[in-house]
């Protein structure tokens, strides 16, 4: 598996979704190209970063701005 | 309400019992607000967002048959007002580089420098500024692109629930989902390499 091949297919191999054997021979390609080890780690990392970086909670005048509009909205539905 | 069911819920929705519609909006209001800030980083028009999709629901729910579930119908709806707004908005950011650009280039078969990411990156991210960067990085991907990460992989939806979502071919989510992928972890990588050098 060539260095290309391999960043086409890792979403695949990072959702496990990725056939086994090609699964096999990505991994054995990582153990030899140390570039390639260090972009899966980075793009692994990448993911679960976002939900770090959640945005603030709905803040309690959004909660009651909303259910007042809907009450007034829904009355003539 | 707190321990009923969404379909039980609607069930009551459909029979004219409000209360039952503020229960599903209650259990549902933060994570609708959170996609809508997500999608459209901006408090005002986050919360025009979150008032016209559930108003959207209520209106709809007399026609839902329950083919997908309350929460994906949800999700597509506040999806669909999130992509209008951006599209009114009419400063869709360029469309996104080539592949190649976001991957490293080998030339003459010499390996491209790596920058080692820290063990811990969300320790690094964890203050203001940093979080401002990365959701910078998200606002700057094509709203579509944008679209399907939230939903895959801050929501956690699975493909076919994104596809749903989105009205698109679950190969299709797994194709933007790559390059969103890629193209995020590009601009992290820059932003890595900066606060390394």
């Amino acid at each position: 598996m060539k260095c290309q091949e391999i960043l086409e297919r890792l979403s695949e191999y990072l959702d496990g979704e990725l056939d086994p054997k090609l699964c096999q021979d990505l991994e054995r390609h990582m153990e030899d190209c140390h570039p390639c080890l260090l972009f899966v780690d980075s793009l692994k990392k990448t993911i679960p970063l976002y939900k770090y970086a959640s945005c603030e909670p709905m803040p309690k005048e959004v909660h009651l701005r909303l259910h007042d509009y809907l009450k007034k909205e829904c009355q003539g539905c | 309400m707190l321990d009923l069911s969404d379909q039980t819920l609607v069930e009551k929705v459909k029979k004219g019992d409000y209360q039952a519609f503020e229960g599903l909006v209650n259990r549902y209001e933060g994570k609708v607000y959170r996609l809508a800030m997500r999608m459209l980083r901006n408090q005002e028009d986050a919360e025009d967002a979150l008032q016209e999709s559930f108003l959207q629901v209520y209106r709809g729910l007399k026609s839902f048959e329950g083919r997908s579930t309350f929460s994906t119908w949800l999700f597509r709806l506040a999806t669909n007002v999130c992509l209008m707004k951006i599209r009114h908005r009419g400063a869709e950011p360029a469309k996104l580089l080539p592949l190649e650009d976001y991957l490293p280039q080998h030339e003459d078969g010499a390996h491209p420098q790596m920058q080692e990411w820290p063990e811990r990156p969300e320790e690094v991210l964890l203050n203001k500024e940093s979080r401002e960067k990365m959701l910078e990085a998200l606002e700057e991907l094509p709203a579509e692109y944008r679209a399907v990460f939230i939903l895959r992989d801050v929501e956690g939806l699975s493909n076919t629930e994104a596809g749903e979502t989105l009205g698109i071919s679950v190969a299709a989510v797994k194709s933007r989902l790559h390059r969103a992928r890629l193209t995020l972890r590009g601009m992290l990588s820059g932003y890595f390499g900066k606060r390394d050098n």
